[in-house]
């Protein structure tokens, strides 16, 4: 009875290949359901299979489904199989429910669009690629569900390919995401190399029977993983792809460079944990990471103008969130904030879409406002979403999520007051841009007419999005306030609790004394600075300083600026000395030659009798003086 | 005998130095002839040390051969002249390249 | 006899010297025939009677002539003879002097290797003329081809061209 493991991503897949080789001949309504249908149905199986799992746990709290042998190789057989087990179901839900629900926005969004089975099709096959993902069970399955979330993001983000810069876009989220796929790909050779499985439980066994704690090649394996991890789901130093990646329509960025895609490299670290806890070094670089870009993405969103490179910088920011939870052995916090995060981010994007079509397609925030009072569906289900990111104390469910990584990294072995200064002032400086974007956007005076108001496939999704947003983060209670981890108790089996905490009681709730300041002082300096006296910021922004300051975070840190210099520009010289193909010039160097001999030698041929006659005499002499020289 | 072969290769050295030095053509050819003259003596000069009759027959070889040279070439020197205008060989260069 | 060959080798050094020094083309000629009549002598020393007078006669007699009949014809004037002076700066005939020079020593070098006697028996024209018609008779009648064809090329090349 496992076969709905097959159904899950057999719905998606279907619908592509049948909008693939039909979507055109097709009227708009049938794509529509087509499209949005396949996954509503695989949303309703894994919705059954979830409920069936909770009620009646299977043995060992795992599901498995093996389809085909797939390749045999160095004297083990890899398979297409599929697990299930409490890590993964969370990830199915969440990327069927949330996907439906955009794929049911999408119906509206991209009505007038001509491409609309195209999309269709490519969001299905998006959604297939991402589900065999989370299903796989060895890691090469894993990897063809990696490059297939891959390819559809090239092919989603370069939609409107008529663009030239959509393409460009697209091209370099697929060659950063690249740049990291080659790391992993390695891990997986030396993990195969080593440990003779690909299959994850085997490996989770093998290893640490095999390495002990902080072993080199188990440091090497983790390492080149977690470069897998940090391309896909645009952390530092691979993080430069996202912002531009908004290029593509606002559907693609809410599924998959909000909800599902990006975090597939937290799901990739959270499978193999085990493989991280034997390689101290690299988990804790994983905290930095997490650290460290959660802050730059916090800076560059404050300066950003484009409401969607707004929330771009916000995604980046939010999955270093949840590779600090990674890094310091909380894994089910970062899964939970994965959950919550998709809830309120794809809920902010969808809004964010509203706002630009009923704008005249305009991103750009300080042209848009007043718009509290003509879209006040968008307008609240937007400011649900913006203070479930800002984690607005007790009824957001970002305010749990938030909260729980914080506590750990402040109190697990592995953490420290640096991570959770850094987490904090993160905070702080979420629910300061998160604001400023909605004051900018529905406060104020309005600059922009009203070209668009959605209809219900738009608003039931923003509304039931906010929903999750809110109740979503009451399944995990901390001790101060009702103590009912219902989420981490539920992964247990999968994700062992995390490292004890203190039993002190009051600290726990301190800390969440100060997360609640933080994100609610935010909220009051984005209203002074953007309600109340907009004219500071613009005095602000005069003096040089803080002017070539708001310049730098605006493109994002300059990390393009910075990889133009290091790889680019020595690459397209290398390629053009490469144009000229020098090392043909070996061969082009003797025709050079005899052209030169040539050239040299028809110089001797002035047609003048009396020089030929002298070349006749010369070798004459020269002929003689070797006889008498080499005669006895 | 070898003062015959001393001979011979004086004259055919100043027939040599005659043809490289002088630019009309009819010098030329007359150096040429005393080149051949040469040669020729040198001929008659071996014949007469081994007593045989070879060296003579090789310049008469030598002979036949000179008159019929001169006559092409002194009928190229008149086609020259009708052509070119000149007899200097420099200026006749128009294979140069 | 000696002193005949070493007299006449005199002579025609001088006048083959003087023949290519020479500006005017007649006077050259005229050397030329000095030169080749002292070779006669040179081979009647060497015992070779036939061959001298067919040096005199055909060589010196109709090639000479020959040419002298092309300058006529050529009318080589007084301005070629100025023509030809500029000939003797030292830079023209210096580097193609030195040249035959080497060629020179290079060839008295080598054949002084040996040492033999001067003169010999004269040989008879009835054992050259045994030797033509023996075993040389191929030669003679590709030499008679060869002048063939020198009269057919000259009587061609010597017609006047209508361009």
């Amino acid at each position: 009875m496992n076969t709905e493991l097959f159904f899950i991503p057999f719905f998606p897949l279907a619908g592509f290949i049948m909008l693939a080789l039909a979507g055109k001949r097709l009227p708009k309504r049938v794509v529509a359901s087509i499209g949005a249908g396949s996954v509503g149905l695989s949303a309703l199986l894994a919705s059954a299979t979830g409920i069936r799992f909770l009620l009646a746990p299977p043995q060992g709290q795992v599901l498995s489904l093996t389809l085909w042998d797939w390749m045999q190789v160095g004297g083990t057989t890899v398979s297409v199989s599929f697990l299930l087990d409490p890590l993964s179901l969370i990830m199915v839900l969440v990327i069927t429910v949330v996907g439906f629900l955009i794929h049911l926005y999408a119906t509206q969004f991209m009505e007038h669009d001509e491409g609309y089975s195209r999309f269709f099709a490519y969001m299905n096959l998006f959604v297939f690629a991402m589900l065999v993902l989370v299903l796989a069970d060895n890691l090469v399955v894993l990897y063809l569900g990696w490059e297939g979330v891959g390819l559809c993001s090239y092919l989603l983000i370069g939609f409107w390919y008529a663009d030239p810069a959509n393409g460009r876009a697209a091209r370099k989220a697929f060659i950063v995401t690249r740049v990291g796929d080659t790391a992993m790909a390695i891990g997986l050779f030396l993990l195969f190399s080593h440990l003779g499985t690909l299959n994850i439980n085997e490996l989770m066994i093998a290893a640490p029977a095999r390495w002990p704690v902080g072993a080199d090649t188990a440091v090497l394996a983790a390492a080149l993983l977690l470069g897998g991890a940090v391309g896909k789901s645009a952390q530092l130093p691979l993080q430069v792809w996202l912002p531009d990646a908004m290029a593509g329509p606002t559907p693609v960025s809410a599924l998959i460079h909000a909800a599902t895609m990006v975090t597939a490299g937290v799901y990739l670290v959270a499978r193999t944990h085990v493989l991280f806890e034997l390689a101290p070094p690299v988990q804790a670089a994983v905290a930095v990471i997490g650290a460290a870009t959660l802050l730059i993405a916090g800076l560059s969103a404050l300066a950003q103008r484009d409401i969607k490179r707004v929330l771009a910088y916000s995604t980046i920011s939010q999955i270093g969130y949840m590779f600090l939870a990674l890094g310091v052995g909380a894994w089910s916090a970062a899964m939970f904030h994965f959950m919550t995060h998709a809830f309120f981010k794809a809920l902010l994007f969808l809004g964010a879409g509203v706002v630009i079509l009923a704008q005249h397609e305009e991103h750009d925030m300080f042209r848009m406002g007043g718009l509290r009072d003509k879209l006040p569906a968008t307008f609240w289900t937007f400011l649900v979403g913006a203070a479930s990111l800002s984690a607005v104390p007790l009824v957001t469910a970002g305010f749990y999520s938030k909260d729980l990584i914080l506590w750990h990294a402040w109190s697990a072995p592995r953490g420290g007051a640096a991570l959770w200064a850094a987490g904090l002032a993160g905070a702080f400086i979420t629910s300061l841009y998160t604001f400023r974007m909605v004051f900018l956007t529905f406060f104020g005076e309005s600059k922009t007419g009203i070209s668009f108001k959605p209809g219900r496939a738009m608003t039931v999704p923003l509304m039931l999005l906010a929903g999750l947003s809110i109740i979503g983060g009451f399944v995990e209670l901390p001790e101060t306030l009702g103590n009912l981890p219902l989420f981490s108790r539920f992964l247990n089996p999968v994700l062992p609790a995390g490292p004890a905490s203190s039993p002190e009681g009051v600290s726990e709730f301190f800390l969440q004394l100060d997360a609640s300041f933080a994100s609610l002082a935010g909220i009051g300096v984005a209203w002074v600075l953007y309600v109340l006296r907009p004219a500071f910021v613009v005095k602000l922004t005069a003096v040089p300083a803080v002017e070539s300051a708001r310049k730098f975070w605006l493109a994002g840190g300059d990390f393009d600026a910075l990889y133009n210099r290091l790889f680019v520009r020595p690459f397209v010289r290398l390629a053009e000395m490469s144009k000229r193909d020098f090392i043909d010039s070996g061969y082009t160097g003797i025709a050079d030659l005899s052209s030169a001999a040539n050239h040299l030698l028809s110089r001797t041929q002035t047609g003048n009798i009396r020089w030929y006659a002298m070349g006749i005499a010369l070798g004459a002499a020269v002929f003689l003086a070797i006889v008498v020289v080499l005669s006895p | 005998m070898e003062h015959g072969l001393i001979l011979a290769a004086i004259l055919f050295g100043l027939g040599l130095a005659g043809v490289l030095v002088r630019r009309n053509i009819i010098f030329m050819l007359m150096s040429v002839e005393i080149m051949l003259n040469a040669a020729g003596l040198a001929f008659i000069a071996a014949g007469a040390r081994w007593g045989a009759v070879d060296g003579q027959v090789m310049f008469i070889f030598i002979l036949t051969m000179a008159a019929a040279e001169v006559s092409v070439g002194l009928a190229l020197v008149l086609q020259m002249y009708h052509s070119f205008r000149t007899l200097d060989t420099d200026k006749v260069s128009t294979m140069k390249g | 006899m000696t002193y005949l060959f070493y007299i006449s080798a005199a002579v025609a050094v001088v006048s083959t010297l003087l023949v290519v020094t020479r500006t005017h083309a007649v006077h050259a000629l005229l050397y030329l025939v000095v030169s080749l009549l002292s070779l006669g002598v040179i081979f009647f020393v060497l015992g070779a009677p036939f061959v001298a007078a067919l040096e005199v006669i055909i060589y010196a007699g109709a090639i000479m002539v020959l040419f002298v009949f092309v300058i006529m014809m050529l009318n080589l004037g007084a301005q070629a003879a100025e023509h030809e002076q500029q000939l003797f700066k030292p830079g023209v005939w210096i580097g193609p002097s030195i040249l035959c020079a080497v060629l020179v020593v290079e060839l008295l070098y080598l054949l002084t290797s040996a040492r033999q006697p001067v003169s010999a028996a004269p040989i008879a024209p009835k054992l050259v003329g045994i030797a033509l018609f023996g075993p040389y008779v191929i030669g003679v009648e590709l030499a008679s081809m060869l002048l063939l064809a020198g009269l057919v090329g000259a009587y061609h090349l010597g017609r006047p061209h209508k361009h």
